[in-house]
Parts: structure tokens; sequence; C-alpha cells
């Protein structure tokens, strides 16, 4: 049993490059379809007022599409903007300390985003 | 270096000021400055959505920002860039999947139009959205 020297020094790959690319895009290939039926439907709901908005968001196909365009960008956000990070931030703490900020803001504006539709979609009644 | 954090010895990536400016560089470069930006902007549509769920006063507020000028102005930025991002997205897919498009001439000529795509986009989606 040895290790390696990279791994001694800590410049190894980290062996999680392959999936970091499969995923940025697999959830691009699912924004292809999902971006265009959300910009429509934005200015849509955007123009049609408060109750507009409800009654667009509390419909079961809108709600659904929402959700994915949802976990989708905010996936691929999240994968971006670590590859921002990892390139440009040289100082060790710094860099682990943005890249952690970036899973947190992207977990917890996930989480309030899709409560928000459960939440209009539940208590429209539809 | 002591006391002041481990600086990671790998070379960071290559700036701006080291490259050349031509079409395919700045489609590169957009491409990441679009995608921080809708960062950004999927937190304010994100802040919509919540007003959205939170009830009509707290809406009521997030739409005068939206129909005020510096929130329009803000609106077609972030078209712009979702139309940009797009478009730059499909070619790395395109790159990725069937390889094609390397040659230098379509690459510059590539770039060319996914600016014009998403500068006209954005107007005639704007145009639409205000007229209709």
């Amino acid at each position: 049993m040895t290790t390696s020297a990279k791994n001694v020094r800590g410049l190894g790959s980290a062996g999680t490059g392959t999936q970091h690319h499969i995923r940025q895009r697999v959830t691009a290939l699912a924004l292809l379809f999902l971006v265009p039926w959300f910009m429509y439907s934005i200015i849509h709901a955007c123009k049609a007022g408060y109750e507009g908005a409800l009654t667009w968001v509390a419909q079961p196909l809108n709600a659904i599409l929402l959700i994915l365009t949802l976990s989708a960008a905010l996936y691929h956000m999240r994968l971006g903007m670590q590859v921002v990070i990892e390139d440009y931030i040289a100082k060790s703490g710094t860099k682990q300390a943005l890249l952690i900020l970036n899973t947190f803001a992207v977990i917890a504006l996930t989480a309030a985003t899709i409560l928000s539709v459960l939440k209009i979609w539940f208590t429209a009644g539809a | 270096m002591a006391g002041q954090g481990r600086a990671d010895p790998r070379p960071l990536s290559p700036h701006v000021q080291v490259w050349k400016w031509h079409w395919t560089m700045a489609g590169s470069i957009f491409h990441r400055v679009s995608g921080v930006g809708l960062y950004g902007g999927a937190f304010l549509i994100g802040a919509w959505l919540i007003a959205l769920a939170s009830g009509p006063e707290a809406y009521a507020f997030v739409e005068s920002i939206v129909f005020s000028l510096p929130g329009q102005i803000l609106l077609f930025l972030w078209s712009m860039a979702v139309l940009y991002h797009f478009a730059n997205g499909l070619r790395h897919l395109i790159w990725d999947g069937p390889m094609v498009g390397f040659s230098p001439g379509l690459a510059s000529l590539w770039s060319m139009f996914n600016f014009a795509f998403a500068i006209i986009g954005a107007a005639a989606i704007w145009s639409l959205a205000s007229f209709y």
C-alpha cells in the first residue's frame, strides 16, 4: 500500500471532474426544452397581475414544469459557479468558503422557490 | 505566505487581459459572464416567486420593482443573458456531442450569430411582450 506523491502533496485529481462535466451537460439538455417554455410563461404570468400569476402557478402542468425548471437551472448554476470560483480564487480558505457559500445559497433558493410553488399549488385548491 | 492561508500552487485560469480580443474569445468569456449574471438573476426570479406565495402585499412590492425603469432594464439584460447563454450553451452541446463547429471561420461566424441572436431576440421578445 503506497500513497502516490500527487496525493501526498494534495495536487491529485479529485476524481469528480467527469461526473461534474456530465451533470452540467445533462442539466443543459433539460434546460434546452424547459427554458423556452419558462421564458414564454413567466412573461405572461408577470403581465397577468397577482391573481393571474397565482392561477398560472396553480395549474398542475405549470407547477410541475416550474419545479423541473427550477431544479435543473439551480443545479446547473451551482455547478457553473463552482468552476468560476475554482478558476479564479487561489487562496485555499477563501475558495473553500465561497464553494460552501455557493452550495448553501443555491440549496436555500431551491428549497424556498419549490416550497413557494407547492404552497401556491396546494392552497389554490385546483 | 504564513498566516495568509495556503495558496493553491496550481495556476489560475488565464484572465481576460492575456487574451487578444476576437469573436470566439468574446463568445467564451460572455458565456461565463452571462452565466454569472443569470446566477444573480435566479435569486431575483426566486424573490418574485416567493413574493407570489407570500401574499398580495409582498407581490405588489416586487411588482412595483419589476415594472419600474431599473427593473425593466434589468429584465431586458436578463433576457439577453438567457438567450446568449442558451444559444452558446447549445453550441457547447454540439461541440461535445456531434463535435462540429471547430474550424476557425465557422467558429467566429457562430460567435457573431450568438451575439446577434441574444440582442435581436431580446429586443423581439420585449416588443412582443409590450405590444400585446
